[in-house]
């Protein structure tokens, strides 16, 4: 099968790709562009392991194809901190054992940050349902919750 | 304090919360996990499975997908060791079917290809021809005299005569005379109960690279709560030595017992030996459902005599459990565990392991015990209502404490029951005032913990830093909490240790990170290697000094003389002594390894209030509170972390989870939109009280506190549920058709 060609923009930089045309952007992004922060926890967008922005829009990476990139803009956990300053969520989350095992946590987090982006202020039942679709099976939510509601505290304080 | 002696109080590092050292990695998505992995000029792999739940295998046809473009080598059992005698044929006979498939998603063969799609694209060439058998998922039905015999002759000699070839171990135990028990009873309630089988659930599937080469020599990366068992397995199942096999762990993304087993590691180095590249080999979800995991499901019989006062006067237990097509259903820890919160006078329990055509369980937090609170907490609880007694009361009255003998045997050494019982009655929740349509419920929990083989090395660098190497992959927080013990026996901070988790190459065998057994053994270990480290820092002070090692002290980090008789020198700190230990004796090194025995048993009681909606069949969690023992808490913020893990496992264990499988004894809930784990919008806060009562057995108290939160919640929550819907709920998961099927049976009397 011939594969095809893609142009797309990942954290900011411009990239290249050939991807065959089975293949998830969550494949492409972390067999083809080393990036493995996103994580397959199911392949069927049931527990958010894999997601990532696209246009600043919230996708699981494993329901989009890697020839859909073309010309967009993708933001991935890699691109969450601005050099060795890491984000507010990422500085709470490890304050507060927001995360045990880890692997649904680059998940949460790109999450986390596009609610902030809609929702600088919400209520703890809205950050409860925005995060339905992140399934963590170590923490049982609580201290992910409380780190995503004191950042956002944070955030209005300092804007 | 004396070099070997216990430490309980004036801590300056333990009982602090400070950050853990993998967390930058994992916000930033560095940490690198099973499937992180690559090699150069690394193959794919894909595993054919069965689609029955129990066929003949007449014939594995390979040649189509061997001559797909990009296919490298395909494997059937013929490929892996033979011979093979005990545990090591059943755990071969599992990850890769001989003459049977025995479940539906048993491996029968595997290709590596040089991309993931071509892989799956060989493995539907792959022709498999089977002649179903009957099957049997049922525990019930599986220990009927008309049920398919999985594997005939698998009965071990605990198995009474009479009993069908499916029922493989047996277990009795317990004390006293349970008849006349009963007859000083002034109400004996009898009642069985089933809970179905549920998944681990770790959001990681299984994932491993490995490479294997022709000279026998290979390497495996893996995600494993235990790389030295992965070791030793495949070198046995694919017949290498097994020091000629490195195994590393990666970051593992949640086991909770699951990964305890080996399943695909020996697939990935068949597949690598055959085309001589490594091979790296990543489950979908849905065979991690289908292959791996989950528990057993049970079927219990209980019955309980309490007096008016509240006195329990006897106990008397059958458990049930269901293990898949193999040995090994944790049926003795069900029994054991089932009445070990409670001093009785006379106690019996029975457990049989009974084979079925389902995936081989595996241990997930406190195997067997869950199951076994949530039935005698049950019928405890209904004895209360019956009886008008405080919940909390009868427990205390009848609690286990130091002395008492255990329902399975010995003496309790100090536990902490009755103090999680009064800090329940304590707080708050427990009086707080319950809305319409919600009830609340309690339930005590009871896990052994483990010890295990050990071993941890202690090294320091010229610049008086520190690292540490232990042998049992990090589940739970674990690094943070051996540089926390280190630095509290060094004198240093925190921030001066690093721990890794060490490949099999570097330390002696580590027994599997299970039985909560990590921040006891390990950090025992990591304890006593400081203190190993510390002597020999003395020693080196001694010599500059030219006086006796028994003269001098560790203090705050530096050697001093131990009194005015030992002469007057400046305190030499460790960054000093280490800056010259090449010049002084060489590297200095701390070590301990042993098999520590001394792990306290823990016990944890949990409040619960749950809100029933009739009409739906629906129910929502609206308060939680755990309250368990933790010996002493190393990190307080990971403890609060297990307590809350282990709580929202239960309540989707208690509500929601469960195996469904169809008539044809296939499962069809194989993937997390039908399995529904809980999410944030299903949960409420959960609140969590750390006691502490000392361990005896560890240098500072240390109790495992991974495992008994999930002991009371299947309990706390039936219990919870069945106050709120003024019927009795016998049956795990309470989701709303159990719900509704109750409150009809009980309308139509």
């Amino acid at each position: 099968m011939s594969m095809i060609h893609v142009t797309t923009t990942v954290n900011g930089d411009e990239v290249e790709f050939l991807c065959d045309p089975r293949e998830t952007l969550l494949d492409v992004l972390r067999d083809r562009l080393a990036l493995t922060g996103a994580k397959e926890g199911c392949g069927t967008g049931d527990c958010g392991a894999c997601s990532v922005t696209v246009d600043d829009r919230l996708v699981c990476s494993c329901l989009m194809l890697g020839a859909e990139a073309e010309g967009k803009s993708i933001g991935t956990i890699e691109g969450m901190a601005n050099g060795e300053e890491l984000h507010p969520l990422q500085e709470k989350f490890i304050e507060y054992a927001a995360l045990q095992c880890g692997v649904c946590t680059p998940g949460v987090l790109v999450a986390t940050e596009a609610l902030l982006k809609k929702n600088p202020d919400p209520t703890e039942t809205e950050v409860r349902y925005w995060l339905a679709g992140n399934l963590c099976r170590c923490t049982g939510y609580d201290k992910i919750i409380r780190a995503v509601l004191d950042t956002a505290a944070d955030l209005r304080k300092a804007s | 304090m004396a070099p070997d002696g216990n430490m309980t109080n004036g801590f300056k590092v333990v009982g602090t919360r400070p950050k853990r050292p993998d967390g930058v990695d994992k916000v930033t998505g560095r940490a690198k996990f099973g499937a992180d992995a690559a090699a150069p000029g690394m193959l794919h792999a894909s595993i054919v499975r069965s689609p029955h739940a129990h066929a003949k295998i007449l014939k594995i046809d390979t040649s189509k997908a061997e001559a797909l473009k990009g296919v490298k080598a395909v494997v059937t059992r013929a490929d892996f060791a033979e011979g093979l005698t005990g545990e090591n044929w059943n755990i071969l006979e599992n990850v890769m079917a001989g003459d049977t498939a025995l479940y539906d998603g048993h491996a029968v063969a595997a290709v590596a290809a040089t991309t993931a799609l071509a892989a799956r694209d060989a493995a539907k060439l792959i022709e498999v021809e089977y002649e179903p058998l009957p099957h049997v998922t049922d525990v019930d039905k599986a220990m009927a005299a008309d049920a398919p015999v999985i594997r005939a002759g698998a009965a071990d000699k605990s198995v009474p005569e009479g009993m069908h070839p499916n029922v493989v171990r047996y277990h009795e135990s317990g004390h006293g005379d349970v008849d006349k028990g009963f007859a000083e009873a002034d109400l004996v309630i009898e009642e069985s109960f089933k809970t179905e089988a549920t998944h681990q659930g770790y959001i990681e599937p299984h994932a491993c690279l490995a490479q294997l080469g022709p000279d026998g020599k290979g390497e495996v990366w893996c995600c494993t709560q235990g790389h030295f068992n992965v070791q030793k397995v495949c070198a046995a199942l694919v017949g290498t030595e097994t020091s000629q096999l490195r195994v590393t762990p990666s970051e593992i993304g949640g086991g909770f017992g699951g990964k305890t087993v080996v399943f695909i590691e020996p697939v990935a180095l068949a597949l690598s030996r055959k085309a001589n590249r490594p091979v790296k080999l990543v489950m979908s979800r849905s065979e991690v459902f289908r292959a791996t995991g989950p528990t057993a499901s049970t079927s219990m019989d209980i019955k309980i005599g309490m007096t008016r006062e509240g006195k329990i006067t006897a106990a008397q237990g059958v458990f049930r459990l269901q293990g898949g097509a193999f040995p090994g259903a944790p049926m003795e820890f069900t029994a054991m565990c089932a009445f070990a919160p409670y001093a009785l006078e006379n106690v019996h329990q029975i457990g049989y392991d009974v084979m079925s055509n389902r995936p081989k369980q595996a241990a997930y937090r406190a195997p067997g015990s869950p199951m076994a609170a949530f039935a005698v907490e049950s019928v405890i609880d209904e004895l209360c209502n019956k009886l008008d007694l405080d919940p909390i009361e009868v427990r205390l009255k009848n609690a286990s404490k130091e002395g008492t003998k255990a329902s399975y045997g010995p003496k309790f050494e100090r536990i902490g029951l009755v103090e999680t019982l009064e800090a329940a009655r304590a707080h708050p929740h427990l009086t707080a005032p319950l809305a319409e349509g919600q009830g609340r419920g309690i339930s005590c929990g009871f896990w052994f913990n483990h010890g295990g083989e050990t071993a941890v090395s202690l090294a320091l660098s010229e610049d008086g830093t520190v690292a540490i190497s232990v042998g049992t992959p990090d589940i739970g927080g674990s690094r943070a909490s051996m540089g926390q013990m280190a630095a509290e026996e060094l004198g240093i901070p925190y921030e001066n240790i690093r721990t890794t988790v060490a490949d099999t190459a570097t330390l002696g065998y580590n027994e599997i990170s299970h039985g909560s057994r990590v921040t006891y053994a390990s950090g025992l270990a990591t304890i006593k290697a400081a203190r190993d480290a510390v002597k020999k820092l003395c020693a080196r002070a001694a010599a500059k000094w030219g006086i006796d090692e028994e003269a001098v002290v560790w203090e705050d980090g530096c050697a001093k003389p131990s009194g005015p008789n030992a002469g007057e020198f400046e305190p030499l700190p460790l960054a000093k002594i280490a800056r010259s230990m090449g010049r002084t004796g060489g590297p200095i090194v701390g070590h301990y390894e042993a098999t520590p025995e001394g792990a306290g048993v823990s016990f944890a009681t949990h409040i619960v209030d749950a809100e029933v909606d009739k009409e739906t069949g629906q129910t929502k969690v609206v308060r939680y509170t755990v309250v368990q023992d933790a010996g002493k808490a190393i990190h307080p913020t990971y403890v609060e972390g297990q307590f809350q893990g282990g709580a929202a496992q239960g309540i989707g264990w208690a509500l929601n989870e469960e195996y469904i499988y169809g008539e044809d004894g296939r499962l069809q809930n194989s993937g997390f939109l039908d399995y529904r784990i809980p999410v944030a919008s299903d949960l409420p806060m959960i609140d969590t009280v750390i006691v502490e009562v000392p361990n005896p057995g560890h240098p500072y108290g240390v109790r495992g506190v991974g495992e008994t939160s999930i002991c009371p919640p299947l309990a706390a929550i039936a219990n919870a549920v069945s106050n709120a819907a003024g019927v009795r709920l016998t049956e795990l998961p309470m989701s709303p058709p159990r719900i509704l099927k109750a409150l009809n049976d009980q309308a139509n009397g």
